[in-house]
């Protein structure tokens, strides 16, 4: 699972983009309103600088003959209201200026009376914002024309400016903060049922391969259905391989078996030595052989049953009891007597208890086969920082033989040419063992002659 | 003793049949579940041998109809199956015990007769020969009220003695039916097993002759 790293996350991929959405809103945000704002302060401006000038032009006179200007003090001072603002005036009549300041620019072409012109320019090395009005006087039957330029500088409009640009800024940032905030709130409550639906198969246990059934919406249908599917195909392969396990075995023994009945049936007809033996070894073979199968499928067995533990709480005496009951004929076969010193009590233990079992009957099989007759196995359970369930025999022990190489595959000991074996047996208690974070401890006895066998396991 | 063997394999059948028959048991054969239920309500056996994989059904089926009668004939199961994944629910469904193929006969026998000790017995457990009660099944022999444990290959040897008064049996004969093909032993193995029955059957009239050059056999004369 953990190379699984997530590549790519939809939860990033949603607050990604939310937010990106969110910072192109707010800057669209920010754009207006200072584009808004600025137009509105400087409309205003136009508008003050034209009733100013207008005020001007309407003060303009004719007074026999000549054209005079009571200047109106409200012109110029409604231009202070806006701000500090240093205001400039010019009243031009018939192309000479009649007041204000002389090089403060006319336009170029009189203005009509209706319309102000405006226009935007440097004057004294600073910029301003000029109007210009025109006003035709008559004066002596004569129509004179003059024109009234009024102009201001910039500074208080562009101090108005900032400002709303700083609050538009501001909010916009907040506006942004908020609106990131709410992506990961929508993204996590997008992936919620994701989420749910990753808990309840996380839950599971290894062998739980029902569909998934929990509550999802519309648009995890098709995984859902995806997986549900994977699961049945998986569980029909698991069950096909244990059908196939059973299968092969039910075709390998049962032929050996018929084979292995009309050999002893014949063995009880024939004489002569020489056909006697020739039967009796291939009895032998049949043996050796069906031993060799049992053992194959019971390692295929353990391997798909350790790589898909499935734990129950069982009693490990029971069992250990039982495997010993179910050999019981065998041993008796040979006159070996078992010998069993188990705990009364319960001895509880978390695992798998086929494995168990199939564990403590291939060690106790291999007692049974390497015992001479007439002898004892002994059976003990000690419980003290771990299990140790033992299986100590009276036969011929492992000699010099590397009891650690023993558990390998297909390795057996090299005092053992004449017994039938397949090498397996211990691997499968070796395999059992790991699965259960246990061990195998095997030992020649030191008193006496034999070899004692033991599966320590972990205490639950 | 009678035998049911519900077995599908016909020629496993007739081997089973063949073997069981030289030991003086009947075995009749149901090679399919109708069969098998069709014997059992005509006849009474001691034991049934079950199969569990059979052309019209599974034997565990049997054996769970089995358990709910009244019938309480033990049933061991011949399984060829993986031992591991079978077990526990044989046991559970009510199989006495099961045995894998191909087994060995002894096996079979050994485990008949713990089934069946356990069950309380067959109809014809008793022999008496020569002033000898055998009970083959509780494993004991008794002399004018002396009752003497025997070890499972006493036992063994002196069924086949028991089950043939007279009759002359080689020691490679009687090797074969006390030893399994895989152990190595010599043939002068048989003469311990001999001598401790011999020893057992001390104070009766029983006497296990040797046949020079031919075998043993169980004599009622003194």
């Amino acid at each position: 699972m953990r190379a699984m790293l997530g590549k790519g996350s939809i939860r990033r991929r949603l607050v990604v983009q939310l937010s990106l959405i969110a910072a192109v809103l707010s800057l669209a945000f920010f754009l207006i309103v200072r584009a808004v704002a600025g137009q509105a302060a400087s409309d205003t401006q136009d508008n003050i600088l034209a009733a100013s000038a207008t005020s001007i032009a309407d003060a303009i006179y004719s007074e026999r003959g000549r054209i005079s200007l009571e200047l109106p003090y409200s012109a110029l001072s409604m231009l202070g209201s806006i701000s500090q603002d240093r205001v400039f005036y010019r009243v031009i009549v018939d192309g000479e200026t009649l007041t204000g300041y002389d090089d403060l620019p006319a336009p170029a072409h009189f203005p009509k009376p209706s319309e102000p012109v405006f226009s935007t320019l440097d004057f004294r090395g600073e910029e301003v914002r000029s109007v210009a009005v025109g006003r035709t006087v008559s004066s002596g039957g004569q129509a004179i024309r003059a024109a009234i330029v009024v102009a201001q500088t910039r500074s208080g409009l562009a101090a108005i400016t900032s400002k709303i640009s700083a609050t538009s800024v501001a909010v916009g940032i907040g506006l942004f903060l908020f609106a990131t905030l709410l992506s990961l709130l929508a993204a996590q409550s997008a992936l919620l049922p994701l989420n749910r639906m990753t808990q309840s198969i996380k839950r599971r246990g290894p062998h739980d391969l029902r569909p998934v059934r929990t509550e999802i919406p519309g648009e995890l249908l098709p995984l859902v259905a995806a997986l549900n599917n994977f699961m049945a195909r998986l569980r029909a392969a698991l069950a096909q391989s244990e059908e196939l396990v059973a299968e092969a075995a039910h075709r390998v023994r049962t032929p050996l078996a018929v084979v292995r009945t009309q050999a002893e049936v014949a063995l009880r007809r024939l004489d002569k030595p020489e056909d006697r033996q020739a039967l009796r070894e291939m009895i032998r073979a049949v043996d050796e052989s069906s031993r060799s199968a049992g053992q194959l499928l019971d390692h295929a067995m353990v391997t798909f049953r350790t790589d898909h533990l499935q734990e129950t709480r069982f009693d490990l005496g029971e069992v250990t009891r039982e495997t010993c009951a179910h050999l019981q004929p065998t041993a008796g076969l040979k006159d070996i007597a078992l010998v069993l010193d188990i705990p009364e009590r319960p001895l509880p233990f978390v695992g798998d208890p086929i494995l168990l079992q199939s564990a403590l009957r291939n060690i106790l099989d291999n007692a049974i086969k390497y015992s001479p007759a007439d002898s004892e196995i002994t059976v003990t359970i000690t419980v003290d920082r771990h299990y140790e369930i033992s299986f100590r025999d009276q036969g011929r022990g492992f000699g010099d033989v590397n009891t650690g190489g023993l558990t390998k595959r297909f390795a057996r000991g090299g005092n053992v040419a004449d017994v039938v074996g397949s090498g397996l047996g211990l691997t499968i208690v070796d395999v059992v063992a790991r699965a259960h974070k246990g061990r195998v401890k095997i030992r020649t006895n030191t008193e006496g002659p034999g070899a004692c066998v033991s599966l320590v396991l972990p205490l639950h | 003793m009678r035998f049911l063997l519900v077995e599908d394999n016909a020629q496993l059948a007739r081997a089973l049949v063949d073997r069981l028959a030289l030991d003086g048991h009947v075995l009749d054969h149901a090679e399919d579940l109708a069969t098998a239920n069709s014997f059992i309500e005509v006849a009474s056996y001691d034991l049934i041998l079950l199969d569990i994989m059979l052309p019209d059904g599974d034997g565990r089926n049997f054996l769970k109809a089995h358990r709910s009668r009244t019938d309480r004939t033990p049933v061991i199961v011949l399984t060829a199956r993986s031992q591991i994944t079978d077990r526990v629910g044989l046991l559970d469904l009510g199989a006495d015990d099961y045995i894998v193929k191909p087994f060995d006969f002894s096996e079979l026998e050994a485990r008949c007769r713990a089934v069946l000790r356990r069950r309380g017995g067959a109809a014809d457990n008793m022999r008496h020969f020569a002033g000898v009660d055998f009970d083959s099944l509780a494993g004991t022999i008794s002399i004018a009220g002396r009752v003497e444990p025997l070890r499972n290959r006493e036992l063994r040897l002196l069924e086949v003695f028991f089950a043939a008064p007279g009759q002359i049996f080689s020691k490679p004969h009687l090797m074969d039916r006390l030893f399994s093909f895989t152990e190595d032993v010599s043939e002068n193995a048989i003469e311990v097993y001999v001598g401790r029955l011999r020893k057992k059957l001390e104070g009766s009239a029983a006497r296990i002759e040797t046949v020079r050059g031919l075998g043993y056999r169980l004599t009622g004369k003194t």
